[in-house]
């Protein structure tokens, strides 16, 4: 009769007199069961918890305080009305592709990445911006951290500026890696999580994907080496506004089921509201530990243009330009929006 | 049913069979896993990814005394250039091991956005360059890989022709602050220098033989074919200047403005197509130099075919890179007017 413990490793291995089975296996095991992760090596053998700084266990995942909700919100606020400021210096940007990771960017810059006063700091969180179309929601976060002078804004996108539409990471402080190519970020972000954990480095590595960016093959063979090597200092965080430039992402090219899709290459995923703050803290504060073997895909659902009425899910404002006074008034919207 | 056991084989014991095991043995010039984990023992930056491919290009060699340092991501080249990429900004040196074809052709985004454009220190280990895998097919071949590579900022491109060649251009390069593209062959080439020997330079065109009447310009599989025509000739009485001009990014365009000048003649061998590689650099390095009147023959692939199915070496008499066909080809250029 088979044994359906004795085809399991982790099973096998306690069957051979192995000592107490490591909680990390334990979990592992239990995701297993549960299809909640698709059957990889488990070869942790560390014990949680741990006291390594920046390592937020899922089950302890708080909601954020009043405090840490405000600034989500202020940041949120001021990445889009910045953008709004700064592509009217540009007379061209993707206002939407930011409006829609504005509360992630509140919650990522708001406290979840590990950051200090030098943005070369080399045990720092990393942030890859794969959808590098949204930098110049980005910009002002880094210009308030002190990280480049705040008049560099002023002269975006004007010859010789260090700041473009896709960021430049030999030009701009605080920006990880050099994107705008997409379907490149996750590689990266793989790349720079397999090297912190070979370092010793307790630095999380997080990439910011697009939607119909999923389309990417290159996309898929970052998310299988990420299952196969266990990287559970990397989080993926997929901005699903549900849009690309030629329309839904659907009708473009189908991405869905997007959470299926990285589960089925070992990735734990978890959905949220990407425009709720409390929601979308909690979610990120709560990724697993990054000695963990986990990687984590976090599909934020979101809207493509959120803030604005006119621009919500619109295919033609993928791209586009707002004269001052539709200026002026698409940011009274936006003021409305956010109080 | 019959109850005789089954026939089983017995280990191949003929002196011509072979598996990948006794390959490995034959590729003595493909040095680059040795010695990078030579390097290793001393250097904790270096680390060594691959493709799936670990034997053909003896990355094992790497393996086996750093495993923690060596990664393999299986059939999955792109991702393989842009993860080293990531891994080069957290303080690694990587090198990425695949066929020329699958990285050079396959990547060449990869290695222009992720690598050049930030300015990494991620080398690429090329290998199995040009036609050296022959009857394997066009799908295999790079005779282009040049021609992209030479319009690429902050690349640096070399084509060791040798064992020590090869590993004097690593060892010399760990610490270099860019990428940097090594064309290296099926790992069966000829000797051509001694260990250590000062001629090979990076960044530098070796002079390997000095005669006045043609300088022939070689790297990588042509420059043994090269020296050999060279005598050749030189038992007619045709004194010819050999170069080894492995470094073809940034290319020496002075020694190669020098020598057009004092000869007259050049005669360019490349495992490449005729546009866009070592010719191409040899014409451009002649119009910035301002020297003219240079008779400049290319030998190579020709501009529009792709390589016939056949053997390495006998591909190599075909399109007349073997030192009969570079002799044959030096005799012409003197003939002309």
């Amino acid at each position: 009769m088979l044994d359906a413990r004795k085809m399991d490793p982790v099973e096998s291995s306690r069957a051979a007199g192995a000592a107490a089975e490591p909680a990390a296996a334990r979990r592992v095991r239990e995701r297993r069961r549960t299809g909640t992760c698709a059957p990889h090596r488990a070869t942790t053998t560390r014990e949680e918890p741990h006291d390594m700084p920046g390592n937020r266990p899922i089950e302890t995942a708080a909601a954020p305080s009043p405090e840490t909700l405000g600034e989500i919100r202020r940041i949120a606020a001021l990445v889009r009305s910045e953008t709004v400021r700064l592509i009217e210096i540009a007379k061209s940007g993707h206002y939407t592709s930011v409006f829609s990771c504005a509360e992630l960017l509140g919650a990522l810059y708001g406290g979840i990445l590990r950051l200090s006063e030098d943005p070369d700091w080399p045990e720092r969180d990393r942030l890859v911006l794969s959808k590098g179309h949204m930098a110049v929601g980005v910009y002002p976060l880094l210009a308030e951290r002190g990280y480049f002078p705040a008049e560099w804004l002023d002269g975006y996108t004007r010859v010789g500026n260090p700041l473009g539409d896709h960021p430049d990471m030999r030009r701009v402080p605080g920006v990880d890696f050099s994107s705008g190519s997409l379907g490149h970020g996750l590689s990266i972000a793989v790349g720079m999580a397999q090297a912190a954990r070979m370092r010793g480095l307790g630095s999380r590595v997080w990439a910011l994907l697009g939607d119909q960016e999923l389309n990417e093959g290159q996309i898929w063979e970052a998310a299988q080496t990420a299952g196969h090597f266990g990287l559970g200092n990397l989080v993926a965080i997929v901005d699903r506004n549900q849009m690309g430039l030629d329309g839904l992402t659907e009708d473009v090219m189908t991405v869905e089921p997007i959470a299926d899709r990285f589960r089925a290459f070992g990735w734990e995923v978890v959905e949220v509201d990407g425009h709720d703050p409390a929601a979308v803290w909690t979610t990120l504060a709560g990724v697993p530990a990054t000695d963990s073997r986990q990687p984590t895909c976090i599909v934020a659902h979101t809207v493509k243009g959120k803030g604005v009425g006119y621009m919500e899910l619109s295919r033609t404002w993928h791209l586009g330009y707002l004269a001052p006074p539709d200026a002026a008034d698409t940011s009274r919207e936006l003021e409305e929006f956010h109080v | 049913m019959s109850s005789a056991a089954p026939y089983r084989a017995p280990v191949p014991s003929h002196a011509s069979s072979w598996d990948m095991a006794r390959s490995e043995q034959l590729a003595r010039a493909a040095v680059a896993g040795r010695v990078l984990a030579d390097i290793a023992d001393d250097d904790e930056r270096i680390a060594v990814l691959t493709a799936d491919l670990k034997f053909s290009n003896r990355t094992v060699d790497f393996e086996r005394r750093h495993p923690e340092r060596f990664l393999n991501v299986g059939i999955a080249e792109q991702h393989m250039v842009t993860m080293a990429a990531g891994m080069a900004t957290v303080g690694y040196v990587p090198y990425v091991a695949t066929f020329a074809s699958f990285v050079g052709l396959l990547c060449a985004e990869q290695l222009r956005t992720d690598l050049a454009y930030p300015g990494l220190p991620v080398r690429v280990l090329a290998h199995h360059a040009g036609i050296s895998l022959g009857f394997y097919g066009t799908s295999h071949h790079a005779t282009e890989d040049l021609g992209l590579l030479r319009s690429i900022a902050n690349m640096t491109v070399v084509c060791p022709a040798d064992a020590a060649s090869v590993e004097a251009a690593l060892r010399t390069t760990v610490d270099h602050d860019g990428p940097i593209y090594f064309r290296l062959g099926r790992g069966r080439e000829p000797d051509v220098y001694a260990p250590g020997d000062a001629r090979f330079e990076v960044g530098r065109i070796a002079t390997l033989r000095d005669g006045g009447d043609l300088a022939i310009v070689a790297n990588g599989i042509t420059v043994a074919a090269a020296l050999e025509a060279a005598e050749r000739l030189a038992a007619d009485g045709i004194e010819a200047t050999v170069l080894d001009a492995h470094t073809v990014r940034p290319f020496d365009g002075e020694t190669l403005c020098a020598v057009a000048a004092r000869t007259g003649r050049l005669l360019v061998a490349e495992e490449h197509n005729v546009v866009g590689g070592v010719a191409s650099a040899c014409a451009d390095a002649l119009v910035d130099g301002g020297v003219g009147g240079v008779r400049l023959a290319r030998a190579g692939m020709p501009p529009d075919e792709y390589a016939l199915i056949g053997p390495p070496t006998h591909l190599y008499r075909h399109y007349r890179l073997d030192a009969d066909g570079l002799a044959e080809r030096a005799r012409a250029l003197l003939d002309e007017r």
